[in-house]
């Protein structure tokens, strides 16, 4: 490989630079129908799963097909979104915040080659590449973080589990049977990259070990008082360790019964790893949502303390993840989201009807809000 | 031929949903074959090392990433998160593998230029795999080495007219939905908006000095498409204060059966006739809504703008036309306090460009929490430890009936000196006088 030059130099690196130039202005690259209609839209309908009609008060109209796609995506891949985009819709399109690539034309006559064309596509190992759906009420693309695949903290993978999961839940992204939108969400650490404590289902990677300790390493490595500040429930002290060659070095000590494997530490300090085989797998959460309608957001809540990481396919995921959607597809009323079904019908029904076992794992202990969630009340059902 | 054997990868190829998997393959494949006779400036192997890297994680169940690595370009802290491989000598197509975060267009438009042009560069001097997009928004870069870093800068700026994101301690990349671009519930451009604020605050975007991590989302309505109310520190949802406009021919027309109710949503199953009183009248959440005749009344200054009525019949109510945006505060994920989600702060802003009402208030927020912020403090965090009124104090917003969901239901108010009669200096001998001991 011969290095190829831009034009920069190292020894000059003030010269010609350009900064805080922020992004590229989203006027530069809106579809001439959206220019000319901003703000002008009327309604919308969505006439098949994954397309939608937008009709502006001028008249003219924009047909939305929109497919599913993983965010790990390679520039061959995003090449062929190009070639898809520039032989029906003029080279333009956009993503969603869910990660789907939405395809749009003006007129209703250009919607069946793109999506004959969008379903036509595979992959060699038979996936479609653009399948077409995700929309109203039904499943749609999971927002997800790294994984294995590129993180220091994770739990569990991202796009593995995201991949089984969609796959076992794809009936509900190509079709609209559900009583309301049901949105999952995937994220491999308590950082949570993305917003999944605030989902209808929520996958979530998680430690259940407390961190290993490089006592050689770990005054070199990390700042102590950083270390043991990053604790939040103050299970980390200083100490002083002897080693096997009778050197002393500066250290922690761990009090693992307070632990909470938040892994907190650990992005503090590079000397604490957490992660293991057996101790690390996945949380389920459930009942959660972000929008305001008919009541106020929610957070999601733990209905599964631990699954296994099954690699390659989580099939102890994906089992309860489909009991879930069937037990709310069998049972809610039209417009209830999955939080609201369960408050409605009691979350000791919930575990019923999803036929999970309700563990001691389940009952909060984490500080005051832990007291608002037990039952102050005489009503409950048996 | 693939470099390293993945049989448990390969599992993950067949199945409807796109396998990323089959997509490394063709771009691991697409490398060796290099057709357009690059040279590449990342190794030719890269993502065959990194498909024979996550095989090992699937199989030992852990991740095989070192923590971190302080890499970027000169003059930022942030837009570039470093990565090394824990296991550089198996795979050292991924020994060194940063990511770098290019800020996304408003509402995620694109043309197929630009995206090709991001492609080429990729292709030459990365790993030739992107995220569409990260979490917060970014088109996210994954994977190259040290000193490509300033030479992909050097590209993004000079030839694309393109800026890195935010990570670490700053302003992380704002983000929107797709707003009044192509949705009659927007109540603000979210996308001006957003592209306003990001350029006014760059510097805090790309130069860390703030506690912690600072994020602002961009709702257009209530219906929270990107999640503003979870997620970000600093969340604008569109809202309105006059009254939903009623198009009685489409209610009409609805209770008839011409007009699909919910814009289709929910067409994947037989819900019976649609039932008017049943679905929007009965569930609304304030009862402020009823027939006279054949006429919808809404008892306007009642509704809650949950946007439900809107969504079930949106061809016959839309938005009002006072249009403006509320600002709620100090949302975050669990890490490490446990979730919070946004509290209101201001009910109504009008959104006008050059928007320094908005302006005023994220500075006064920003000097507060600047203040008074521990380090790895959200902002959130912050308002809980010294409680909703000292930020109320520090933006100079008054206290009312809004920002709360019920009052106290404990009387322990922290009574300030001057709000007491006479001030707490008392004379005990005095006192004394007339109580004896």
């Amino acid at each position: 490989m011969a290095f190829i030059s831009t034009g920069y130099q190292p020894d000059k690196p003030m010269e010609n630079r350009i900064t805080d130039i922020g992004p590229k202005h989203f006027d530069d690259f809106y579809p001439p129908v959206i220019k000319a209609n901003k703000g002008k839209w009327l309604y919308h309908e969505i006439l098949e799963p994954g397309v939608l009609v937008h009709v502006s008060e001028t008249g003219d109209e924009v047909y939305t097909v929109r497919a599913g796609g993983a965010r790990l995506m390679s520039v061959t891949h995003i090449r062929e979104i190009c070639e898809i985009a520039d032989k029906h819709c003029g080279g333009y399109l956009r993503f969603t915040t869910r990660n789907n690539i939405e395809f749009m034309v003006d007129s209703k006559d250009k919607v069946k080659a793109l999506k004959a064309d969008l379903e036509s596509r595979k992959f060699p190992g038979g996936s479609f590449k653009f399948p077409v759906g995700g929309t109203g009420a039904g499943i749609t693309n999971i927002v997800h973080t790294q994984g294995w695949i590129h993180c220091h903290t994770p739990a569990t993978d991202a796009s593995g589990t995201v991949k089984a999961t969609m796959d076992a839940v794809f009936n509900d992204f190509k079709t609209m049977r559900l009583p309301a939108h049901l949105r999952i969400s995937m994220a491999c650490c308590l950082n949570m990259c993305g917003a999944v404590h605030c989902s209808d289902i929520a996958i979530l990677g998680y430690h259940r070990k407390p961190p290993m300790l490089d006592h050689e390493y770990l005054d070199k490595m990390c700042e102590i008082p950083l270390a043991i500040a990053a604790c939040p429930t103050a299970a980390i002290k200083p100490s002083k360790i002897e080693m096997e060659d009778g050197t002393k070095v500066n250290s922690v000590a761990v009090n693992n019964d307070r632990c909470m494997f938040c892994g907190n530490c650990y992005t503090m300090c590079p000397a604490m790893p957490l992660s293991d085989k057996e101790g690390d797998g996945i949380v389920l959460m459930a009942g959660g949502k972000v929008s305001n309608r008919l009541s106020a957001p929610k957070f999601s809540k733990v209905v599964v303390a631990f699954l296994p990481n099954e690699t390659p396919r989580w099939p102890k995921m994906t089992k309860v993840i489909t009991q879930m959607i069937e037990a709310y597809a069998k049972d809610a009323r039209k417009y209830e989201r999955l939080g609201e079904w369960a408050e409605r019908i009691g979350w000791e029904r919930f575990f019923d009807k999803c036929e999970i076992e309700f563990t001691h794992h389940l009952i909060d202990d984490f500080r005051d809000p832990a007291y608002y969630t037990w039952r102050q009340t005489t009503q409950f059902k048996f | 031929m693939a470099k390293h054997k993945t049989p448990l990868l390969d599992q993950l190829e067949s199945g409807p949903w796109p396998s990323f998997v089959s997509d490394m393959k063709q771009e691991a494949e697409a490398r060796v074959k290099n057709v357009k006779g690059l040279d590449y400036q990342t190794p030719v192997e890269v993502v065959d090392d990194l498909l024979g890297l996550l095989e090992l994680s699937f199989v030992d169940g852990t991740t095989h990433w070192k923590h971190g690595g302080i890499v970027g370009v000169f003059g930022y802290g942030g837009g570039v998160i470093g990565r090394y491989c824990d296991q550089p000598e198996k795979f050292p197509g991924v020994a060194h593998f940063h990511t770098m975060r290019v800020n996304q267009p408003g509402g995620k438009f694109y043309t197929t230029a630009y995206l090709k042009e991001i492609c080429d560069l990729w292709d030459l001097r990365g790993s030739g795999l992107t995220n569409m997009h990260g979490s917060t928004g970014d088109i996210v870069l994954l994977g190259t080495t040290t000193p490509q870093l300033e030479e992909i800068f050097f590209e993004l700026t000079h030839k694309m007219n393109q800026d890195l994101g935010g990570s670490g301690s700053n302003l992380r990349t704002p983000s929107d939905c797709v707003g009044s671009a192509r949705c009659e519930y927007a109540c603000y451009d979210t996308q001006a908006l957003c592209y306003a604020l990001t350029m006014e605050y760059q510097d805090e975007l790309h130069r860390p000095a703030f506690p912690y991590k600072f994020k602002f989302k961009f709702d257009g309505c209530p219906n929270c498409c990107v999640a503003s109310i979870a997620r970000s520190d600093m969340s604008f949802i569109g809202t309105w204060k006059d009254d939903i406009r009623i198009d009685q021919q489409a209610v009409a027309a609805y209770i008839g059966g011409e007009l699909k109710p919910n814009a289709g949503a929910h067409s994947g199953r037989d819900w019976g006739k649609f039932d008017i009183q049943k679905e929007v009248i009965g569930r609304c959440p304030t009862e402020c809504m009823w027939m006279d005749g054949k006429t919808l009344k809404i008892d306007n200054r009642e509704c809650t703008r949950c946007m439900h009525c809107i969504n079930v019949m949106p061809r016959a109510l839309r938005i009002g036309n006072d249009r403006g945006l509320s600002i709620l505060v100090g949302a975050k994920a669990p890490i490490l306090d446990g979730a919070q989600m946004g509290s209101l702060l201001v009910p109504f802003i009008s959104v006008e460009d050059p928007y320094d009402e908005i302006k005023e208030v994220i500075e006064g927020i920003w000097d507060w929490w600047m203040e008074e912020g521990k380090n790895r403090e959200r902002l959130g965090e912050l308002i809980k430890r010294q409680g909703f009124q000292k930020m109320l104090e520090a933006v100079n917003i008054k206290p009312m009936a809004q920002h709360v969901k019920e009052p106290r239901s404990n009387p322990y108010i922290f009574w300030k000196e001057e709000e007491v009669e006479g001030g707490w200096t008392r004379d005990v001998k005095e006192y004394r006088k007339h109580h004896l001991r």
